[in-house]
């Protein structure tokens, strides 16, 4: 069974845990200036939104690299960067309507979410479940329970 | 090991900014973070300069579990000679500024001098300058973060500042990170103010390569999580209501200190509570609490967010209070609140986002006024002088008066000098309800009797995290004891003491220990750190550091007469409660808690004592 990422705002702190523990999966290093991951803060509405890529099917960075460094992981359906082909022509980032993949400066190449090869490290990390990792065919299942719990309310 | 091992050094006079290792013979034996900042302190400054002099330093510190994965891990102090208490100041901060020091390579800054003109400090990794802020003094620490990432184009910088209280030099102003985090106590903003310094702007994309263990520290960080998770109090009690969760328990207790120390009630206690915050006005149908917030790392997050009532009296054209903000904790609801005998809960949000925005201590400014409203009741001070009526009970006086606080204006420039002073100007000093010049806080000592000693032998001046003994007399942690007793209380203030000391070194927060003992920060800081960390090693530690403490403030100073409680708390009795008829224990705890400390009968700490500390 396929697995996707499904995030959840109402539920995020803002504590940067996943940041941490994605930075450290992929480089070895804390460092949130390279995770994949992003958690932003609204302030105005004090919300924190955690943001990374969704995986396209038909993704728009695969279909712009010119040297075919993105590869799909059929397993987990990610799309990975390869690094070792990787020019860092930047025409990915360039690509992507969300901006989940950026250049790292340190390295010259792209990096973005690969779904850490199916165990994702931010969702291991967060406190509040506010990232989870569940069947890729029902993300929405949570909340078809909210509504369904409702409907099922004789009061209403 | 987890520090960096570099320092910065600013020389504000002129100008200068140079990198420096870290002693790491000092980082061994007294961690980081408060310890360490307050040894270079006390190594570089004479302890008698006037603490808004260019002769005092202010050191910003990580400690070396700051910016890891460690949950809490986000913790920075700011250490000085502080204004407010010309003792030992020490105010401890969460948000993200700790961590991004850290990610930027440097452990701490220090800054000495003080700079001819408006300066912010612009971090960048390893490059450090002046800039001029000319144009961000006068404005508050809103408009300075926002000023400072717009143009520098950068949203992820993060920011420490001080607001207008910093700069008018009041004497209990903050320095604020992240719009609500701040280094809050003794007037730490105040000797930022007084040096020009009006924020330090850092982005750091480093990160912390060089834990010892990295892959011992995975796992005993996520250990260690799990223990947080599954406790009572950091796995349900402060996620679920922030620490609001004590005001109507410690109501209940006695404990709640109400319009200036009169009474242990309020009777509107729930009225300020978590459960009120959560509870839909009947103005809008909205509740004013609208989210939880966690600081950098942490899995508990207590922090509150807020949204205050558009049609309150207090915002009403003032759309800029309109939107999200750091809501009530505790301690402030008290001070603005209870202390006050106001109700209010809108006023109380109202002040705090004032206190946050300009940078001033909600705990200070409400005890203040509370001591204002106390003499204005029994006539020393009348309408004319401060300009409104202040009974006990007034919103309205409360929201004017943290206004005048913030803009130092009228009376609010005698507000800004603390309860101590004022009430020495007014000719009532014993109506300051304050330890060493520093405002109690949200604990009576009467019905939490440890607490009294606590707050009489803060090397801080009167303050509830130097050993916050709440958390065995009221939940049983680690030990119950009985509230009311003072037998064995010297003792476990001690104790307390000692390891809240390692716990503010290490770069985490405090509120872990109501689930962690030392033995699990132990861990944790032996699997990032070189050198050999045992609880023992952490205990001495944490005893050292307050030895350290103590010598600066005598040699500042102080004696044995800043270690009394006001005469209200010893001589009138609470009228109330489970300690009606109890006054605070604290003359009969002091001689034993001095023994114990191995200090003479004037708190002098013994020559045996200093030696064996290495002091």
């Amino acid at each position: 069974m396929q697995k996707s990422l499904y995030i959840d705002p109402e539920k995020c702190t803002g504590c940067l845990q996943c940041e941490m523990a994605c930075s450290f999966e992929q480089t070895g290093v804390f460092n949130p200036s390279q995770s994949r991951i992003k958690v932003f803060s609204f302030e105005e509405e004090g919300r924190k939104v955690p943001y990374t890529c969704t995986q396209c099917d038909e993704a728009w960075c695969m279909q712009a690299c010119p040297v075919d460094s993105i590869k799909l992981d059929a397993t987990t359906g990610a799309k990975v960067v390869q690094d070792e082909t990787c020019v860092g022509c930047k025409v990915c980032t360039i690509s992507c309507p969300f901006g989940t993949i950026n250049y790292v400066v340190d390295t010259g190449k792209v990096a973005k979410c690969d779904l850490c090869g199916g165990d994702p490290a931010c969702v291991k990390a967060c406190p509040t479940d506010a990232i989870t990792y569940v069947d890729a065919s029902w993300t929405g299942l949570d909340k078809m329970r909210k509504w369904a719990a409702k409907a099922n309310d004789a009061s209403l | 090991m987890a520090w960096t091992r570099k320092i910065l050094r600013v020389n504000l006079t002129k100008g200068t900014c140079t990198a420096e290792d870290l002693n790491m013979e000092w980082a061994m034996d007294y961690l980081g973070s408060r310890g360490l900042a307050t040894k270079y302190l006390v190594e570089e400054i004479d302890p008698k300069v006037d603490p808004l002099s260019a002769d005092n330093k202010l050191i910003m510190a990580t400690g070396p579990m700051t910016g890891t994965i460690a949950s809490t891990g986000g913790r920075y102090t700011v250490v000085t000679k502080g204004p407010l208490t010309g003792a030992i100041a020490c105010s401890n901060s969460g948000g993200y500024v700790g961590a991004e020091m850290k990610f930027a390579g440097w452990d701490m800054v220090i800054f000495e001098g003080k700079s001819p003109k408006p300066v912010y400090l612009m971090i960048e990794n390893d490059k450090a300058e002046l800039r001029d802020a000319s144009h961000l003094w006068g404005t508050s620490t809103w408009h300075t973060e926002e000023q400072i990432k717009k143009e520098n184009q950068d949203p992820q910088i993060r920011i420490s500042s001080i607001g207008k209280a910093g700069e008018n030099q009041v004497l209990f102003s903050c320095v604020v990170n992240d719009l609500h985090r701040a280094a809050g106590r003794s007037g730490v903003g105040a000797v930022m103010g007084s040096k020009n310094l009006k924020a330090v702007a850092i982005r750091g994309t480093k990160g912390i390569s060089n834990v010892v263990n990295p892959a011992e520290f995975q796992k005993v960080t996520a250990e260690k999580k799990q223990i947080l998770a599954e406790n009572a109090v950091t796995g349900e009690g402060l996620p679920t209501y922030g620490t609001q969760v004590l005001m109507n328990v410690i109501n209940e207790m006695g404990a709640l200190p109400t319009r200036n120390f009169k009474d242990v009630k309020f009777e509107s206690a729930n009225d300020i509570s978590a459960e009120a915050m959560a509870t839909p006005r009947e103005s809008d149908g909205k509740a004013q609490l609208i989210a939880n917030q966690a600081c950098f790392g942490c899995t508990i997050a207590c922090g509150r967010v807020s949204k205050i009532d558009k049609d309150h009296f207090s915002v009403q054209q003032k759309p800029q209070y309109h939107g999200a903000s750091g809501g009530l904790e505790y301690e402030a609801a008290w001070a603005l609140g209870a202390a006050n005998g106001v109700k209010d809960l809108e006023a109380l949000q109202y002040a705090q986002m004032v206190c946050n925005e300009q940078g001033f201590d909600p705990i200070s400014f409400g005890a203040t006024v509370g001591a204002v409203m106390e003499m204005y009741e029994n006539g020393t001070i009348d309408e004319e002088t401060i300009g409104l009526k202040a009974p006990f009970g007034s919103a309205e006086a409360l929201c004017e008066l943290v206004d005048m606080t913030a803009n130092g204006e009228g009376f609010g420039v005698e507000i800004g000098l603390g309860s101590k002073r004022l009430c020495e100007k007014y000719g009532q000093p014993e109506l300051s309800m304050s330890v060493k010049g520093q405002e109690f806080p949200a604990y009576d000592p009467r019905g939490i009797q440890g607490m009294g000693l606590t707050y009489a032998t803060s090397n801080r001046g009167a303050c509830h995290l130097r050993s916050y003994t709440v958390a065995s007399e009221t939940l049983g942690i680690p030990v119950k004891t009985d509230p009311l007793a003072t037998e064995g209380k010297p003792g476990l203030v001690m104790a307390f003491q000692d390891a809240t000391a390692a716990f503010d070194s290490s770069g985490l927060c405090v509120f872990t220990s109501f689930a962690w003992g030392l033995g699990d920060i132990q861990a944790q800081i032996d699997a990032a750190c070189e050198g050999d960390w045992s609880e023992e090693k952490l205990q001495e530690v944490g005893e050292r550091i307050w030895n350290m403490e103590k010598l600066f403030n005598l040699e500042a100073g102080l004696t044995k007469e800043d270690d009394q409680l006001p005469t209200r708390l010893t001589t009138e009795a609470a009228t109330e409660g489970p300690a009606k008829g109890l006054v605070a224990g604290v003359p009969e705890m002091l001689p034993e808690y001095y023994e114990l400390r191995g200090w003479d009968k004037d708190g002098v700490p013994s020559a045996e004592k200093l030696k064996s500390l290495g002091l």
